[in-house]
């Protein structure tokens, strides 16, 4: 088999042609952080936390290519500085209250914050007042909450094939929607499989009525299912 | 009436039918035809192209050429660029709003006007300046403002 090699934070790593450099890195065991990357679904490189720096450039390690001699570095000050700043401006963009949030506990972007050592925001707070739509018999969307890694529209487009979950609108108006926009209980496309709660990330999309205690995601759920689909 | 667009909005959607990548061209003619974008417009044309309609919203929504609700009779575009605004194109913005009652991006009650801001024109030489469908009215006070929108109202 064709192989490449490459240096990860000073260690040589052989590696199979075609893999990203995120793939690289989790396979031997390097921490990339990652939100809008997750197992079993397509890549977009849209949170952009999880640069690493190749040959002086910041590029997200999900969506570019490890390539034969490539020195990468994923732990500098500079990538540090722009991560910590990416989190604080997802974090300004939302009400991300976690003592008043179900996924509190549960919330990658809470672990984010903490493993990133995110002590406080610097950039003013947007305090978004989006409606919550409780429309959905099981379900619920805050959208204070959503930080747009779209991880429920690529699951529901790409493991359950419903094309529900859209993205509206541009800048700071952009948002996730269901189908034209209207109410979710209304969207005739959506399955109800539920698959969007146990992918999002943060306490954007829950169930109904559950308590803090209760709000436990299972993002491998994606990982295991086209796991599944591979091997057909 | 109503089916005379639907059966243009039908021949559309046929044309394009094989097209790669039709969805903007559909909505394109699609607003041509109605005016604007409706629900069960857009929900006719992803059905129909086969696309989702969570997408086809994500597209309408994106561009602001298209729109979403009913523009009036008559669209009235004042022009705010830099021009305009040093010669006082907000007064202007309220004279239209005292006497039509609607702001920037709303249509009046009756359906005849509907008012947007624009930026710059290329009618700098006679800020303040206006159009009123494709109609430039230029080097306008008060009275012109009052006079110009009485030749639509009462036409």
């Amino acid at each position: 088999m064709e192989t490449i090699t490459l240096t990860i934070d000073g260690r040589t790593i052989t590696a199979a042609p075609g893999q990203s450099i995120l793939e690289v890195a989790e396979a031997n065991g390097i921490r990339i952080p990652t939100l809008c990357h997750l197992e079993g679904l397509s890549d977009v490189g849209a949170c952009r936390l999880c640069i690493v720096e190749v040959a002086g450039q910041l590029v997200p390690s999900c969506t570019t290519q490890a390539v034969d001699g490539a020195d990468i570095k994923t732990q500098t000050d500079t990538i540090k500085v722009h991560r910590r700043m990416i989190l604080e401006l997802l974090f300004a963009e939302g009400n991300h209250v976690c003592s008043f949030c179900a996924s509190s506990g549960g919330c990658e972007l809470q672990d984010l914050a903490c493993e990133l050592e995110m002590h406080s925001v610097t950039v003013p707070y947007s305090y978004p007042r989006n409606r919550i739509d409780a429309t959905h018999p099981w379900f619920l969307i805050d959208r204070d909450r959503c930080v747009l890694c779209g991880r429920c529209v690529r699951t529901c487009a790409e493991v359950e094939g419903a094309h529900t979950w859209g993205f509206a609108e541009r800048g700071s108006s952009a948002r996730v929607i269901t189908d034209l926009a209207a109410d979710w209980g209304e969207a005739e496309s959506c399955t109800s499989c539920g698959k969007c709660v146990e992918v999002c990330p943060t306490g954007a999309i829950v169930l109904k009525g559950a308590s803090n205690a209760e709000m436990r995601k299972d993002s491998d759920l994606v990982a295991r299912l086209t796991e599944r689909r591979d091997h057909e | 009436m109503v089916d005379e667009k639907l059966n243009r909005l039908n021949r559309i959607l046929k044309d394009y039918s094989d097209a790669p990548g039709p969805l903007v061209q559909v909505l394109h003619r699609a607003q041509e035809v109605y005016g604007y974008l409706p629900a069960d417009v857009q929900l006719r044309i992803a059905d129909r192209l086969e696309i989702p309609r969570s997408t086809v919203h994500g597209v309408v929504s994106f561009y602001s050429f298209f729109r979403t609700e009913p523009r009036g009779e008559h669209m009235i575009s004042i022009c705010t660029g830099t021009a305009c605004h040093v010669k006082g194109a907000e007064r202007i913005v309220d004279m239209i709003q005292e006497a039509l009652g609607i702001l920037p991006g709303e249509t009046s009650e009756d359906g005849r006007f509907t008012l947007q801001d624009v930026r710059c024109i290329g009618a700098c030489g006679l800020a303040p300046v206006m159009m009123i469908d494709e109609d430039v009215y230029g080097k306008l006070d008060r009275k012109k403002v009052e006079a110009t929108l009485d030749l639509y109202r009462n036409a």
